[in-house]
């Protein structure tokens, strides 16, 4: 099965939290919606589930226009940040309630709800209580409730945030494994960069009701088309300096100056905004070009295998990205640098002009 | 939902509209009517205007119930919600005990309003009465059927008794939903059992007690049938409450215009200083 | 200012514990020295909250002692221990101004007014709650309220520690490194031991000088963030720290090492003395993704491995290789060309650890700088 989304408004109170999204999901495809909280992302699920109708726009499923369909009559599944299980059936019955709703045979119930349940590792509490359940166990009761009917098309509205990071490492695997052998569609809106390009499929970005990227996802991370999208799929967030360029020279923030090299000497003069990835910035020179900058350490953030330091000069805040576990003192003054060939180019509208992918490095 | 889209869910709020239509605009212009005309029959009414709310407002009467009305309520507030709130603090928080003690307090509050009146009737009295009949063994005169000040305690005693349950449960539901950390921290800022009573319960049961102070005011100051049960209005006129006195001047006397005039009034009181209370306590929050 | 000890510590929620499944804190002993900054960390059920409740005195532990710099303070309730508490949801008192609530500890003991007036605002300008120190406290927002909650401590003379409970779990994701900073800062300015409780190693991290990690009631390690990672002293700091979490694998052992799945890897004499000596349940080996090397040609001591999948993290790439049956997990720079079928890993000696019963058995170095305190 297929959905097509076509220039889809929702306006709510004369907001626009949906403004013309055009979207085409492929048979047996996984596709994130990256955007921060408000970005659009449960308005779109919502309409794709058909739980709210857009204002404008069409919605069609397999060739068949459904805009006006309600959810009843549409076979999809949802999947909610909240472990939502009844509480008062075991988690066999729960598992079983849309098969029963959709009135399959006892016989063939029993053995679905056993396949889903060993998919999702909960074969061993068919027989307890959501509640007596931990997070984790509780929310794969939920995705099994969701995976069991056969959906044609599963939503997922950022399922692991309320667990901890060892589980949603793991769950988010499993999920990917799961769909590779399924013809539905599922669609799974998250915050979370990393989350994106862990699951890998199609990424959409949403930012403020509008659609501004969407693509396989390790094109749209290294192709942004603007400075949004960058700074969107970007965790730690896109490092962002204004820049002016002459014939000869790049000036940053009106204090670092180098010359117009290589990867760089298609810009015509004027001014830019460059971006840099936090994992690009090294504490090592890896290249004569690499500009060297004097900063001061913020804070150093370490995330058990990785370090996200903070540093400041007078001029911009710069984050990096290390790998392994580097603690600093606050107001340690410290050397970085910067690869030069690494910077995206955006204009002052926002739009990117160059990223370093399409600079094939000597 | 958008209206643009579908229009068929008005049709699911039309049975409300006719409801309240039904059930409280149209009496309400009944009564808005009736107050500015002078009726003398069926066929025959007259415009008089503001007339009869004159008539009212200088009818001595309606003034004296109304400060009794008042005095009562205010009593009431005064009694109930001190204590209510002390009840509260004073119950268990779980076991057995905290479901007998919920019970208990529940009780009251099922009983009609008439058996009430009926029940400290007898109560009351000095000869079978247990309540008056003790009093008047310890050597304290009591009669609330021919001393004032014994029917007012009688009166506010009752409304007491019948009550306190309410603002008490309320209240309890309000300090079960304060989270136990907030004692803690209070704790290891080292609080006062005051301070904790001031500074954490009491702020945290400002929604509820607001909400158990209007239900009591609006409910007190439009009582009728406990005390008409238990004193009849006396001895004398002293504790003739403002809806006796209205349905006196309704039924009694059939002077549909002045006690139409008198139920607005009645009405616009009870809302403005429900809603002079209600602005006051929401406008505390606010930074200057 | 003080140091804790839990001195002997053991806690069962039930009145007649019959074996150690019954104890939610298995006996331990352990020291928070004065002035340092420290984080719990563990997942849920580990036991963590029991031993916060401990120090803070909501709880009485079942066995041992606890000791404010040498004083049992076992049976002293909270107000009585000289500790502050941040929690998890932002405790303020609603009705109070923000001064008011930094006042509220001071005028509780009766501190003279003149010196709540300058106590409260040196506080409250370290914190940077000036601007809004004249409005009411609910109307704050959640990163100005846990502000509020931890300056209630910090006013206070008399406090040696502060015990910190999630205490970001409702701020805004954009607000939370701010606030971890300033976290830090306060600790560099006041000589007060902070014990900071989490499940998250980002937290626990970038806070603590040293984490105590927590697993089935017990501390299995207590080292610095690079400890955790460079060291793991226990195959769950392995797994729980870092993403993903350490390769384990179960081995036999071998004339000259260990072995699995008929792949050999040889050890050090030492170690396989060490291994020839001690009783076991298990042997494990453990390498972190990113310390295993990868070639795309066979080498001399390098393993031959099917390649499963990759994933693409953007600035990095998870590579899944099959040794034998195993699974291993490979860390490789964005810029680090893929293998495709075929892989060739080696374990550099340093980085491949062996874990006896799933703790740590490490060759008696010269220069011992690995921490050991965290379990007997």
């Amino acid at each position: 099965m297929s959905l097509l989304l076509e220039n889809i408004d929702r306006v709510v109170d004369g907001e626009f939290h949906l403004n013309s999204i055009n979207l085409s999901l492929e048979p047996g495809s996984f596709n994130v919606l990256l955007g921060r909280t408000l970005a659009g992302k449960t308005s779109l699920m919502r309409i794709m589930a058909g739980l709210d109708r857009p204002h404008n726009g069409k919605i069609v499923m397999n060739g068949a226009d459904v805009t006006g369909v309600p959810v009843q009559k549409r076979n999809i599944s949802m999947v909610y940040q909240q472990f939502i299980n009844y509480p008062n059936l075991t988690v066999r019955e729960n598992i079983a309630s849309p098969l029963r709703l959709a009135k399959i045979k006892e016989s063939q119930i029993n053995t679905r709800v056993k396949e889903t349940a060993a998919m999702l590792q909960i074969e061993q509490f068919l027989d307890r209580y959501p509640l007596e359940l931990s997070g984790g166990q509780q929310q794969r009761t939920a995705m099994a409730r969701a995976l069991v009917k056969d959906a044609s098309l599963i939503l997922f509205d950022e399922p692991l945030v309320n667990l901890d990071y060892k589980l949603r490492e793991e769950l988010r695997v499993e999920l990917r494994e799961l769909f590779k052998a399924r013809n539905s569609i599922a669609v799974y809106a998250t915050t979370e960069p990393n989350e994106a390009l862990a699951l890998g499929g199609t990424t959409t970005l949403l930012h403020e009701g509008r659609m501004i990227q969407s693509g396989p996802t390790p094109d749209v991370y290294r192709e942004p088309v603007d400075v949004d999208a960058a700074d969107l799929f970007s965790e730690p967030p896109i490092n962002l300096v204004r820049g002016w360029v002459t014939e000869s020279e790049v000036t940053f923030d009106a204090s670092v100056h180098f010359p117009l090299n290589q990867d760089l000497k298609s810009l015509k003069p004027g001014d830019y905004r460059f971006g840099i990835r936090p994992s690009h910035i090294g504490l090592v020179p890896h290249n004569d070009d690499d500009l060297e900058l004097s900063m001061n350490v913020e804070l150093a953030e370490i995330s058990g295998s990785e370090t996200f330091l903070h540093v400041k000069n007078d001029h911009f805040n710069l984050v990096l990205q290390l790998s392994g576990v580097h603690a600093y003192h606050t107001d340690t003054p410290i050397k970085i640098y910067l690869p030069t060939h690494k910077l995206f180019v955006f204009n002052l509208g926002g739009k990117m002009i160059q990223s370093p992918s399409r600079l094939v490095k000597g | 939902m958008n209206k643009v889209e579908n229009n068929k869910a008005w049709w699911l709020v039309l049975p409300v509209f006719l409801l309240v239509a039904f059930s409280a605009v149209v009496p309400l212009m009944t009564v808005v009517n009736y107050s500015v005309q002078d009726i003398f029959d069926a066929n025959t009414a007259v415009f008089v205007g503001v007339e009869w709310y004159r008539e009212v407002l200088q009818d001595s009467r309606l003034q004296d119930s109304l400060v009794r009305q008042f005095i009562y309520s205010f009593a009431v507030l005064l009694i109930e919600v001190p204590l209510g709130i002390a009840v509260a603090l004073m119950m268990p928080t779980k076991g057995r005990m905290a479901s007998l003690c919920l019970i208990l307090l529940a009780i009251p509050l099922l009983i009609p309003l008439n058996v009430v009146g009926t029940i400290w009737q007898i109560f009351g009295r000095a000869d079978i009465g247990l309540f008056g009949w003790a009093l008047n063994s310890i050597g304290i005169d009591y009669n609330y059927a021919s001393n004032t000040a014994d029917a007012w305690v009688t009166v506010v005693l009752m409304d007491v008794w019948h009550w306190t349950s309410l603002v008490a449960l309320l209240c309890y539901s309000g300090l079960r939903a304060i989270p136990d950390a907030f004692y803690q921290a209070a704790h290891i800022d080292r609080a006062s059992n005051w301070a904790i009573f001031r500074y954490i319960q009491l702020p945290r049961l400002k929604s509820v007690l607001v909400i158990g102070i209007l239900l009591r005011f609006m409910d007190s100051f439009m009582i009728y049938t406990e005390p008409f049960v238990l004193t009849g209005g006396g001895p004398g006129n002293s504790t003739t409450f403002l809806s006796q006195t209205l349905t006196k001047m309704a039924i009694g006397q059939f002077d549909l215009g002045p006690a139409a005039a008198f139920s607005l009034i009645y009405f616009l009181i009870v809302l403005l200083v429900s809603w002079l209370f209600f602005t006051t306590i929401t406008h505390m929050d606010k930074d200057k | 200012m003080s140091e804790i000890h839990l001195k002997a510590l053991a806690h069962s929620y039930s009145k007649t514990p019959t074996g150690p499944e019954d104890y939610a804190i298995r006996e331990m002993d352990h020291v928070w020295e004065q002035g340092g900054a420290y984080a719990l960390l563990g997942p849920s059920g580990c036991g963590k909250s029991t031993l916060l409740n401990i120090i803070s005195g909501l709880l009485t532990p079942s066995d041992g002692d606890v000791l404010f710099d040498g004083k049992d303070v076992k049976h002293l309730p909270p107000q009585d221990r000289n500790i502050a508490q941040v929690f998890q949801f932002p405790v303020i008192y609603d009705s109070m101004t923000v001064f008011e609530n930094l006042a509220f500890p001071l005028r509780n003991m009766n501190v003279a007014e003149a010196k709540v007036q300058t106590k409260v605002h040196e506080i409250a300008e370290i914190l940077e709650l000036h601007p809004v120190l004249n409005k009411k406290a609910k109307n704050l927002t959640a990163d100005e309220k846990q502000k509020v909650s931890m300056g209630r401590g910090l006013v206070r003379d008399d406090v040696s520690a502060i015990l910190f409970d999630e205490p970001l779990t409702v701020i805004d994701p954009q607000l939370k490194w701010k606030l971890r900073r300033k976290l830090k800062q306060i600790h560099e300015q006041f000589n007060i031991t902070m014990v900071y409780v989490t499940h998250d190693q980002l937290e626990a991290s970038t806070f603590a000088d040293k984490i105590a990690v927590m697993y089935g009631g017990q501390i299995v390690q207590f080292g610095t963030p690079r400890d955790l990672f460079e060291n793991p002293n226990h195959t769950f700091v392995g797994y729980f720290i870092g993403s993903p979490g350490m390769n384990l694998i179960d081995v036999k052992p071998v004339a000259g090492g260990v072995a699995f799945d008929g792949i050999q890897v040889p050890l050090s004499d030492e170690l396989n003395k060490i291994l020839s000596e001690v009783p076991y349940n298990s042997i494990k080996i453990g390498i972190r993704p990113e310390f295993v090397h990868v070639w795309d040609k066979a080498t001399e001591d390098a393993y031959e491995c099917d390649v499963l999948h990759m994933e693409d993290l953007g600035t990095y790439k998870i590579l899944t290789l099959k040794l034998g049956g195993q699974d291993i997990k490979v860390r490789l720079g964005e810029d680090h060309d893929v293998p495709v079928n075929k892989a060739y890993v080696s374990f550099p000696e340093q980085w491949l650890k062996l874990y006896v019963d799933d703790y740590l058995v490490e060759e008696p170095s010269v220069e011992d700088q690995v921490v050991e305190e965290a379990h007997a």
